[in-house]
């Protein structure tokens, strides 16, 4: 699947609201490493699916899913099990 | 970063199209935000309820007072709400200011080529809005919209070109094209870029926002034109209303 051209997906800009309730730098401009294929991705250039269930973002390069966020009113699930690592600037 | 739903207030509402509405909001503390950044703007219903969509920010803060222009999306569940039925003094919750890859500094002196997709002009927009008289970095909008009804913030564009300096604006139209247009309707093309936009070799920072398919073309056209991604940043709201 070439998740980049699929017409109803956003982008990692998506995702700063829901990270921003965990993360107290800023997310979307980290740089995450895809475990499938190596690639090192802006956060906020990541193929983002959602907003419901969940938010799913995956590799532009292999469409390997990199982060998962599936919010309730009272929890958070956060899977990052797709990053080899996930590279943020600190200010 | 880390971000608190505020409280905010409706203030003023303003037609910009048709179907778009620009939405002026008091947000409670509001801690001040970059060109391109955005909100997230949550409603609850009385039985408990909630919705929340992102918006982006279309002019600087003014004070504690943001903008955010709102596109009615036909059968859509948040911004027939917003551009109709919510009214001036209802209050809401807001949450920003949000992203940091999506944005321009008044102290990014190179020149900046701005293309938009219908409603994705909005963050530019903003660009343009906190560029005037702090900043002399040349800057293009290269702006599609289906027909010239489309156009947000028209007569305030064709204003700045005249007074801000150093600003261009070409309106690109996909379906209907004004009387007089020597361009012919149809999508964005490479010819359209190298007509209004800058070459390679100037360096650009590009912007693109707009829908994902549309985001998605202009950015292929751009780097097929030699223009290095690294220098192409790009905001995708989705699949065209």
């Amino acid at each position: 699947m070439d998740a980049s051209s699929r017409p109803g997906a956003l982008d990692g800009n998506a995702l700063a609201g829901p990270l921003s309730e965990v993360f107290v730098a800023e997310v979307t401009t980290a740089v995450a490493r895809c475990r499938g294929c190596g690639r090192a991705t802006v956060v906020a250039e990541l193929v983002v699916f959602g907003p419901d269930p969940g938010l799913v973002a995956r590799c532009p390069g292999c469409s390997d899913v990199l982060l998962r966020v599936v919010r309730t009113p009272e929890r958070m699930w956060l899977d990052l099990g797709g990053m080899a690592s996930l590279e943020v600037a600190m200010s | 970063m880390r971000r608190v739903w505020r409280r905010g207030v409706l203030r003023d509402r303003r037609t910009e199209s048709p179907t778009a509405r620009t939405l002026v909001i008091a947000v409670d503390e509001w801690p001040g935000h970059l060109a391109g950044q955005h909100l997230d703007l949550r409603l609850t219903a009385e039985d408990g309820y909630q919705a929340a969509r992102s918006y982006s920010l279309a002019a600087p803060a003014d004070g504690d007072h943001v903008e955010v222009t709102v596109q009615r999306t036909a059968g859509g569940e948040i911004s027939p709400f917003l551009t109709d039925d919510l009214a001036v003094g209802d209050a809401f919750e807001v949450r920003g200011p949000l992203g940091g890859w999506f944005v321009w500094r008044p102290q990014d002196a190179g020149p900046v080529l701005l293309v938009a997709g219908g409603s994705g002009v909005v963050p530019l927009m903003a660009m343009i809005r906190a560029r005037a008289g702090v900043s002399r970095a040349p800057f293009r909008l290269v702006y599609s919209v289906r027909t010239p009804d489309d156009r947000l913030y028209p007569a305030e564009l064709r204003r700045r070109v005249a007074e801000d300096g150093g600003l261009d604006v070409a309106w690109i139209h996909t379906r209907t094209a004004p009387e007089g247009d020597p361009r012919a309707p149809g999508r964005l093309r490479s010819a359209d870029l190298i007509a209004h936009g800058w070459p390679p070799d100037f360096e650009p920072t590009c912007y693109v926002c707009g829908p994902t398919g549309f985001v998605e073309a202009a950015a292929a056209l751009l780097v097929a034109l030699g223009h290095h991604p690294s220098r192409i940043r790009t905001e995708r709201f989705g699949a065209s209303p």
